[in-house]
């Protein structure tokens, strides 16, 4: 990409006052031989929840505990709100951390801990009680100062987390795993108190997670990484909807993958044939891949139709975007219901779909043929 | 209902064998020397007045408080004990001051040397304990290791009278006794949570306070158990102060001795061994609830 070029350098202008409030500049760090976080650069601007997604060893802890300041970069620069912090210890920093754990002082009670922040900076007693009893009202736990950490449930513990967290007031608050240690109904409820907390007090998240629900949920954006490099950052639905590669196709959510080949470039999209599909592909959004390129064709199982009867082609289009199948599998969800289905060509296909009508008249049924199809805009074509 | 009754069966026996041990080892025996302790010296076997007699048929209970008020009319008794709780108090502070920066850098050593070093704690006991105390004469003495190498080097001119002095006692107390303050330190210290510390942090604590405020206060049932297990028998300490100490200052396990095999006198030896358990409960309910608090607090 050229950096001269209009289009491109319009918006980052725009951003610059919030867009480069968190830089992170080729950071990297090596443990011994083995990169945890390979010249990763980001920027975040304030006020917004980024979420660093990736399974376990994609370096996003590891590049989380630099920010916090528990690891030092190999190489690289960590700026917040333009003040370089790359050398500057945990606790010097305007950065404070939601631990996964919590971390909570176990002699300590809910006050005590809270407050712990603030005497480090030697407020007046009149002023930490002020400031303990505002945030522990935030995050509902009033009536809880007393009580020592183990006499709490998980999702009061998590709330004294965050109000420890947030009673300095931090430039960037950085959550590791926030609602890991919560049971779903819980978590569920935590994460929109969280975006409520958020908005609130206007404090830049920073969340790290392996859950890409937690993630499009909470996240204003994201960020993906694997092997230690940030793989494709975007809001959630860029991501889901646009995903720039396979690990990140199949990491958020589930998707159909196939191989297969570029028959034909034109103005109303790609044209591909996979024999894994054993049918062409009209990939109206994709362009840009050259005649007889191999790429990967990615269709999400919800947009995919399935019926006993094949859907009408479009006009003139030719036999495309629908194939034939045995139905193997039907998984019953409630809200929605997954067919897996063996194409004629021998590879399996996953569809989804809600589960609209109560008690529908003549559903489905296992070793039924079945046509899938799916609208044109639908493929996203992947080449790498 | 058969396994359920073996159940219940192996549950007793489990808690009966340790309750057999302290009933047959330890509490009989107290007993014993609690009863002895209120008679009165004799020339005969045993060599003391019996409890319960028969005086024209009818039982007759003998009390005697001699041994007791024995102890307080001779103030060699009352200096040995209060000599006694001032050498195990030093003794328990130093071993504290240095047994903790030890297994608190053992605890926060990497999984492979922690075994290694923890193996150098243990490592003296390989070696006879009477062995290493002598061990402490040859390095103490007037023409000894240390007296010479400092002659030889020029720092002194006559030797040091090292031996024999509360110096000896102290440096021989804390050498034998450090082990049992390191390993519970350790064992208390290896399980804190290191993401406390970062978190106190994270929250501004430097990482002197951080230690003052997390990690000594957790730590505070290692330090009790620690102490305890060097202050008690540091108290009734025998062999380091008859071997190391001054001749003119005994300690009360010294004491203990002699009036057993030198004074023959039982009722006597055996009121001061009560009086050494009666200032002993003490620090061992203080360490109880310490131990109590803590478990509390635990999650």
């Amino acid at each position: 990409m050229s950096a001269q070029s209009t289009p491109a350098a319009a918006p980052a202008a725009a951003a610059t006052p919030d867009g480069d409030y968190v830089r992170i500049r080729d950071v990297s760090k090596k443990f011994g031989d083995f990169t945890a976080v390979d010249r990763v650069s980001l920027d975040i601007r304030r006020g917004e929840i980024f979420c660093l997604l990736g399974g376990s060893g994609s370096g996003k802890t590891t590049l989380l505990r630099m920010l916090a300041g528990f690891e030092t970069p190999t190489a690289g620069r960590i700026e917040i709100d333009g003040q370089d912090l790359s050398r500057v210890p945990p606790y010097e920093r305007p950065v404070n951390m939601m631990f996964q754990s919590y971390a909570l002082f176990p002699h300590m009670s809910v006050e005590k801990n809270v407050a712990f922040g603030l005497e480090q900076e030697r407020l007046g007693r009149d002023a930490i009680r002020r400031q303990v009893g505002e945030i522990l009202e935030i995050v509902k736990m009033s009536g809880y100062g007393a009580r020592k950490p183990h006499q709490l449930s998980g999702g009061q513990r998590q709330r004294v987390a965050l109000a420890r967290a947030l009673v300095k007031r931090p430039k960037l608050l950085l959550l590791d795993e926030p609602l890991a240690a919560l049971d779903r109904k819980l978590r569920e409820h935590t994460q929109f108190e969280l975006l409520n907390i958020q908005q609130h007090l206007g404090v830049t998240f920073i969340v790290v997670t392996h859950d890409q629900e937690e993630a499009m949920t909470l996240g204003t954006r994201l960020g993906v990484m694997n092997h230690g490099r940030i793989v494709q950052v975007g809001t959630p639905s860029d991501i889901y909807e646009s995903p720039a590669s396979r690990f990140v196709a199949d990491f958020i959510g589930s998707v159909n993958l196939f191989e297969g080949r570029v028959l034909a470039n034109g103005a109303d999209g790609l044209c591909i044939t996979s024999a894994d599909l054993g049918c062409t592909v009209r990939a109206e959004r994709a362009t840009g891949s050259e005649h007889g390129a191999t790429v990967w064709t990615a269709i999400r199982p919800e947009k995919i139709q399935i019926a006993r009867t094949p859907a009408a082609p479009a006009e003139g289009a030719q036999d495309e975007n629908r194939v034939m199948g045995t139905v193997k599998e039907i998984a019953y969800m409630g809200d929605m219901s997954i067919y897996l289905v063996r194409l004629d060509s021998g590879s399996m296909l996953r569809v989804t779909l809600p589960n609209v009508l109560r008690g529908a008249e003549r559903p489905i049924a296992r070793e039924e043929r079945v046509w899938l199809s799916w609208h044109g805009s639908s493929p996203v074509v992947l080449t790498e | 209902m058969a396994v359920r009754f073996s159940e219940a069966m192996g549950r007793r026996l489990i808690a009966g064998v340790p309750t057999l041990w302290l009933l047959l080892l330890f509490l009989i025996p107290f007993i014993i020397v609690f009863r002895i302790s209120f008679s009165e010296v004799r020339l005969a076997i045993p060599p003391y007045t019996p409890l319960l007699s028969w005086h024209h048929g009818a039982p007759h209970l003998e009390v005697h408080w001699s041994a007791y008020s024995f102890l307080f009319t001779d103030p060699m008794y009352v200096s040995s004990y209060l000599y006694s709780l001032k050498v195990a108090a030093v003794s328990t502070l130093c071993c504290l001051l240095i047994g903790y920066p030890m297994a608190l850098r053992i605890a926060r050593s990497g999984e492979a040397t922690r075994p290694l070093l923890l193996m150098l704690i243990v490592l003296p006991f390989w070696t006879s304990f009477l062995l290493r105390v002598y061990a402490w004469i040859g390095l103490l003495k007037n023409n000894g290791v240390i007296n010479n190498t400092l002659l030889s080097l020029g720092v002194i001119d006559h030797p040091l009278s090292l031996l024999q002095t509360d110096f000896a006692v102290y440096i021989g107390i804390v050498y034998s006794y450090l082990p049992f303050m390191i390993l519970p330190l350790y064992a208390n210290l290896e399980k804190h949570d290191p993401a406390l510390l970062e978190a106190a942090a994270d929250l501004g604590a430097r990482p002197w306070r951080a230690f003052l405020s997390i990690t000594l206060p957790q730590s505070l049932p290692g330090i009790a158990a620690g102490s305890l297990l060097v202050f008690i028998p540091a108290v009734g300490e025998y062999v380091i102060p008859t071997l190391l100490g001054r001749p003119d200052q005994l300690m009360i396990g010294r004491v203990l001795s002699d009036e057993f095999f030198e004074n023959r006198d039982w009722p006597v030896a055996s009121a001061v061994a009560i009086l050494i358990l009666l200032l002993l409960i003490v620090p061992i309910m203080l360490f109880q609830r310490v131990e109590r608090r803590q478990l509390e607090a635990e999650p």
